[in-house]
């Protein structure tokens, strides 16, 4: 059932790639990425929208992979979430995606940015794995520099515990 | 932990040794606290005719020395000696003066202005250097901070850093400032400016440029800027992330750490961005280099081990895994620099909950820790080592704030509004 409907996506998507190099520039996906990323996995089910990329009935419009602390290990509710995007770059082979990862704000900022990077190359390390070329997953850290929260407590240090996957156009 | 008095013994102070109300155009609000070094009481004269000048000088002496934390100001009360020959030195003995300083000013034609200073031994009755130039007004800060570092020089026999410039960065609302100020907060002025964060500035050798990492292309990227012409470039913007420079002592090159080979790792690259090079090889996390004053040798954070410790490894023309590990007290050790002399490093050492600065003696291996607050970064030393400048924290506020390299005397320096982090000294300024 998912390879259809991902197949389905991907002709509507090839559609729209063929008309503008980018995605449309009122993608929102940071509110999308930030909205859905504690919910539990979805099904997949819904109508088609023009994007997968952004439709919120899609896998694909979950961005956010959340870690434990002090650990870049992918954890298995993540991992669908993780693959769902590694076969999109695997079916469509001229998008990009970039991975930030990110800390919470105790410690070294430099130190901190070097862990973020554990965490995106873990999350790219999964994508490769699981179809992406190399080649379309930069892996990169904000550190502790773009928290999402900017609580002082261990709720917010959790949400910022964290890589986002994003594609080109809405980074 | 020993407290090192050679000179001037016997002058133990207070915890406040004041707070100074800094002018309006001050970018930074500066506030001391002393807490028992050994200061050389100072008397310093109002200098002739410097209340008609548009800044008067012996505020801005004055000040410097305070702030160094080894000065205390002898009020001279209503005596106003400006010559040598108006000097009587059994009244400063009663005030308890060992050393006095007095001088003259001379507005000339043309803006100029000629400047004339004395500092005087008073126990010895003798004059211990004269100095005298003629300036701009409007550069009579700047001879005021020269005159200071002569006498500073000259009484504890260390170089003065009042001349010399920092570097910060300052967070307002969603803007990123890196800005370059004098020494004693004053003349900020912005380097640069975004909307995405600036972490990581340091200054060249030479002080004419400044290396920073800046996220404006959504990923960490290292430029290096020119402070006189405003030219900057990426010198290292390679895939993945790349960050933490650090100058090589010659200026010509810069350790930065790159995720293109996969993790973080320290590699070399020409100050132009050519010439990319691997320093480091390990499985680990290796960040944050320092390079040794010689250039031989680089500290650094890895967790090669399982925990962040700080390590040392030789610098020669290809990439190695051999390094030998420093700290071992704790289980987070970061954020090294070097002392200006190669002896000892500060770093940040976890200690429970709370991020502190600490130096660790290279040879005897003894570790001091400097502070006590709840979570201090980026240290660095003054180019005399004398004085350790960190990031810290103030109910939920970044400021400034600046150590003795004995942990006697601190200082913190924070702005009306904004965060202000990631400090970086910059080098002594050269003669002219």
């Amino acid at each position: 059932m998912k390879k259809i409907l991902s197949v389905l996506f991907i002709s509507v998507l090839s559609a729209c790639a063929s008309k503008t190099p980018q995605p449309s520039a009122d993608v929102e996906d940071r509110s999308a990425g930030a909205r859905t990323g504690m919910e539990t996995p979805r099904s997949g089910e819904g109508e088609p929208s023009l994007n997968p990329l952004t439709d919120p009935n899609n896998i694909l419009s979950r961005r956010s992979v959340y870690f434990d602390f002090d650990s870049y290990v992918v954890k298995d509710e993540y991992k669908s979430l993780v693959v769902a995007h590694a076969q999109y770059l695997r079916d469509n082979s001229n998008a990009k995606a970039m991975v930030q990862g990110n800390t919470d704000e105790r410690g070294s900022r430099e130190y901190n940015l070097a862990l973020g990077q554990r965490r995106s190359d873990a999350v790219k390390y999964v994508m490769t794995l699981s179809g992406a070329r190399e080649s379309q997953v930069e892996s990169v850290s904000l550190g502790e520099e773009k928290p999402r929260a900017t609580g002082h407590d261990e709720a917010s240090w959790a949400e910022n515990r964290r890589a986002d996957i994003r594609y080109q156009g809405d980074y | 932990m020993q407290i090192c008095l050679r000179r001037f013994p016997g002058y133990i102070f207070v915890l406040l040794l004041s707070v100074i109300s800094a002018p309006l155009h001050a970018a930074l609000d500066i506030e001391i606290f002393g807490g028992g070094a050994a200061q050389i009481p100072i008397a310093i004269v109002p200098f002739a005719a410097e209340e008609r000048l548009s800044q008067s000088i012996t505020p801005v002496v004055s000040a410097d020395l305070q702030r160094s934390g080894l000065f205390r100001l002898v009020d001279p009360g209503g005596l106003r000696p400006h010559e040598p020959i108006e000097v009587s030195f059994p009244d400063w003995m009663n005030r308890g003066a060992s050393a006095l300083v007095i001088g003259s000013t001379t507005a000339l034609p043309g803006g100029q202005v000629a400047v004339r200073v004395r500092l005087m031994d008073v126990a010895k009755q003798a004059e211990l250097a004269v100095y005298a130039e003629t300036v701009p007004a409007e550069q009579l800060r700047a001879a005021a901070h020269r005159i200071a570092d002569l006498i500073y020089e000259k009484l504890t026999g260390d170089v003065g850093v009042f001349s010399t410039r920092i570097a910060y960065v300052v967070k307002q609302g969603k803007k990123y400032s890196l800005q370059v100020a004098d020494a004693d907060g004053f003349n900020a002025q912005p380097v640069i400016e975004y909307t995405e964060p600036i972490i990581s500035p340091t200054w060249s050798p030479d002080g004419s440029r400044l290396a920073y990492v800046s996220f404006e292309n959504k990923k960490p990227v290292v430029y290096v800027q020119t402070l006189a012409t405003r030219a900057r470039k990426a010198v290292a913007n390679f895939r993945g992330s790349n960050s933490a420079p650090a100058w090589s002592p010659d200026g010509k090159k810069l350790a930065v750490v790159l995720s293109l080979m996969g993790g973080s790792q320290i590699f070399l690259v020409n100050a132009d961005g050519s010439g990319l090079q691997r320093l480091s090889q390990s499985a680990g996390i290796d960040t944050e280099p320092s390079f040794s004053p010689d250039g031989q040798s680089i500290i650094f954070t890895s967790d090669r081990g399982g925990s962040p410790q700080i390590y040392r490894m030789a610098v020669t023309g290809r990439a190695s895994g051999t390094a030998e590990r420093l700290t071992f007290e704790g289980s987070y050790n970061v954020s090294p620099h070097y002392s200006p002399d190669g002896k000892s490093f500060v770093f940040v050492h976890r200690n429970g909950d709370r991020f502190n600065v600490a130096t660790q003696d290279l040879a005897t291996r003894q570790v001091q820790l400097l502070t006590n607050s709840q979570f201090d970064e980026s240290p660095s030393f003054a180019p005399n080592g004398k004085i350790i400048l960190y990031a810290s924290e103030v109910r939920g506020r970044g400021i400034l704030s600046a150590v003795s390299s004995d942990g006697k005397t601190r200082q913190q320096l924070s702005t009306q509004a904004g965060d202000i982090r990631e400090p970086a000294w910059g080098p002594l300024r050269r003669l002219q």
